[in-house]
């Protein structure tokens, strides 16, 4: 499925993330890049040099907005001035589709600026799912609802991740942000099969796909997305492109960020490995 | 993590109420994971927005003190741009987090919060003379853009901002996702600026083609845009500046008209706010 109406029927190929280091190698060289994502709270300011690279890039690249701060499974209520300023931004930068966290993160307007794990319940999944309706009609844009690493799991939880993120998606009617390296990264924190992840959501909700690089500790793995993808993640991205066809990639490099060449490097590889897997589902169709 | 929460209860006893453990951690070491982030993000970010308030006060004391602003103010922003935003207020409800130098770290902050608005801050369309060519100075109010702020300063925080950004290496803050980013306690170490002397300045922070300035005023002008800014005439201003300075044999007509033709080329005098 190239297009849904999760990801505004769009066809994107394999984005970078829009990063400071870059913006004058992007800006001089002008890079041939499918797409760059961009976190929409760098952009939610009111002038100066972020919303002159942000037009520039508009001029040449197509965008879209990937958000760090809804919290959809905040207990609170939205706050109105981020999302009136996120509406703004959406209409300046014309995403086909918006995407953020499902995960809390603030409480009676203190923010953690971290991407909390929710307790998996019916009731937190319609609490959640009311908030990510809310935001759509406002903002008027598809919304993708990106599944979280993470390192704690609760008692209060009545089912797997994958049944809340499906149970969640359902009830808003919303698309998938499918973040292949968090769910390797929770699996072997939480002790689950990865592959029954990837197997047990509504695939047609898929309308973008997240790859990174983790790191690994004695007792845990971290979400750090400072190195190259690694095999495991291949390979379930691989398994994943099987599942849901080919969807728009975002190659995730967040810290210790190289070059801009290093990052576009790996998004080509990127690039060459979706290909191939498409290939060879297209021949396993035929 | 701290061992008890608020109300003297167990921390552990706490987080096993609610967190499952698991083969290779407890309850409360998972939840001392999120514990150990949401200090690196937050105090990695004033690390990287405060590098002359680090300077001033030396990289230990920096950790404690952002340790406290932030135990006493939590973000109430959903942007970290906004993160630094009450930390005058915070030196000045506890000066003694930065002794001895708790003055020069005042005029530090104000200094570095100063360039966070002006680097993405709101601006106005920017009047042109022709606009205000009929107006009688007696009667002419002007504002300036909102990105500018005109600090009067005890140390020269500029200067010794400038040698402590070339002492440091290039540091990139992680922007996305809930990666997890390096400690600011696994930094390089850095041999300290010498502090700047006791010297009364007045700056003034803006940006200009969308790069970040800092400009050093003349008393006399500092006075001038400052009453501009409080809705005072143009006519008054220039008096009370006039008639306050301790310069003598100073074409003050001429003066003004070469301050104005500068402000207006950078784009400072706009419609009052």
């Amino acid at each position: 499925m190239p297009a849904n109406p999760f990801n505004g029927f769009t066809d994107y190929g394999i984005g970078i993330g829009l990063r400071v280091p870059h913006y004058r190698h992007i800006l001089a060289k002008k890079p041939v890049v499918d797409w760059f994502e961009i976190i929409s709270e760098n952009f939610m300011v009111d002038g100066g040099r972020p919303m002159e690279v942000l037009d520039s890039i508009l001029e040449q690249y197509r965008v879209v907005q990937h958000g760090v701060a809804m919290y959809f499974g905040s207990a609170d209520k939205f706050d109105q001035t981020h999302l009136g300023r996120l509406k703004r931004l959406v209409k300046r930068t014309e995403t086909p589709w918006l995407s953020d966290h499902l995960c809390w993160g603030s409480v009676d307007g203190r923010y953690t600026h971290d991407l909390l794990p929710m307790p998996y319940t019916f009731a937190v999944a319609r609490h959640t799912a009311e908030k990510i309706r809310a935001a759509r009609d406002y903002l008027e844009v598809p919304i993708c609802v990106e599944n979280v690493s993470s390192y704690a799991e609760f008692h209060a939880s009545e089912m797997t991740e994958w049944e809340f993120l499906s149970e969640v998606t359902e009830l808003a009617d919303c698309g998938i942000l499918l973040d292949v390296n968090n769910i390797y990264v929770s699996s072997k924190n939480h002790n689950f099969d990865p592959y029954e992840y990837l197997n047990n959501i509504p695939h047609h909700r898929v309308g973008q796909i997240h790859i990174a690089g983790h790191s690994k500790f004695e007792k845990y793995i971290l979400d750090t997305h400072d190195h190259p993808v690694l095999d495991p993640v291949w390979k379930m991205y691989a398994h994943a492109l099987k599942l849901v066809g080919d969807t728009a990639t975002l190659l995730e490099w967040d810290d210790r960020i190289p070059s801009f060449n290093e990052v576009h490097n790996e998004a080509l590889k990127a690039n060459q490995f979706r290909d191939l897997q498409l290939a060879a589902r297209t021949e396993t169709a035929a | 993590m701290q061992k008890r929460w608020t109300d003297g209860s167990r921390m552990d006893e706490l987080a096993a109420a609610f967190i499952k453990p698991n083969d290779r951690l407890s309850s409360f070491e998972r939840l001392e994971i999120y514990s150990r982030q949401y200090w690196f993000r937050v105090l990695d970010c004033l690390w990287d927005d405060f590098p002359g308030l680090r300077a001033v006060v030396g990289e230990r004391k920096f950790t404690k003190l952002t340790t406290g602003y932030l135990t006493r103010y939590q973000s109430n922003s959903y942007t970290l741009r906004d993160l630094g935003n009450r930390l005058e207020q915070f030196l000045r409800e506890e000066p003694h987090w930065a002794a001895p130098r708790q003055e020069l770290a005042l005029d530090m902050v104000r200094f570095e919060w100063a360039q966070v608005v002006a680097f993405d801050g709101p601006s106005k369309p920017a009047i042109s003379p022709d606009e205000i060519l009929d107006t009688p100075a007696g009667k002419l109010r002007l504002g300036l853009q909102p990105y500018l702020s005109l600090l009067e300063l005890n140390y020269a925080v500029d200067d010794f901002l400038i040698a402590v950004k070339k002492q440091e290496s290039e540091v990139l803050r992680g922007e996305a996702s809930n990666a997890v980013g390096s400690a600011p306690s696994e930094r390089n170490h850095r041999k300290g600026s010498r502090p700047p002397k006791r010297e009364k300045i007045y700056l003034a922070v803006h940006r200009h083609d969308n790069m970040l300035y800092y400009k050093r005023l003349d008393p006399e002008a500092f006075v001038i845009l400052t009453d501009l800014c409080r809705g005072v005439t143009l006519e008054d201003a220039c008096a009370k500046a006039v008639t306050a300075s301790n310069c003598t044999n100073i074409d003050w007509a001429a003066q003004i008209k070469e301050w104005f033709d500068d402000w207006s080329a950078l784009g400072w005098l706009c419609r009052p706010l």
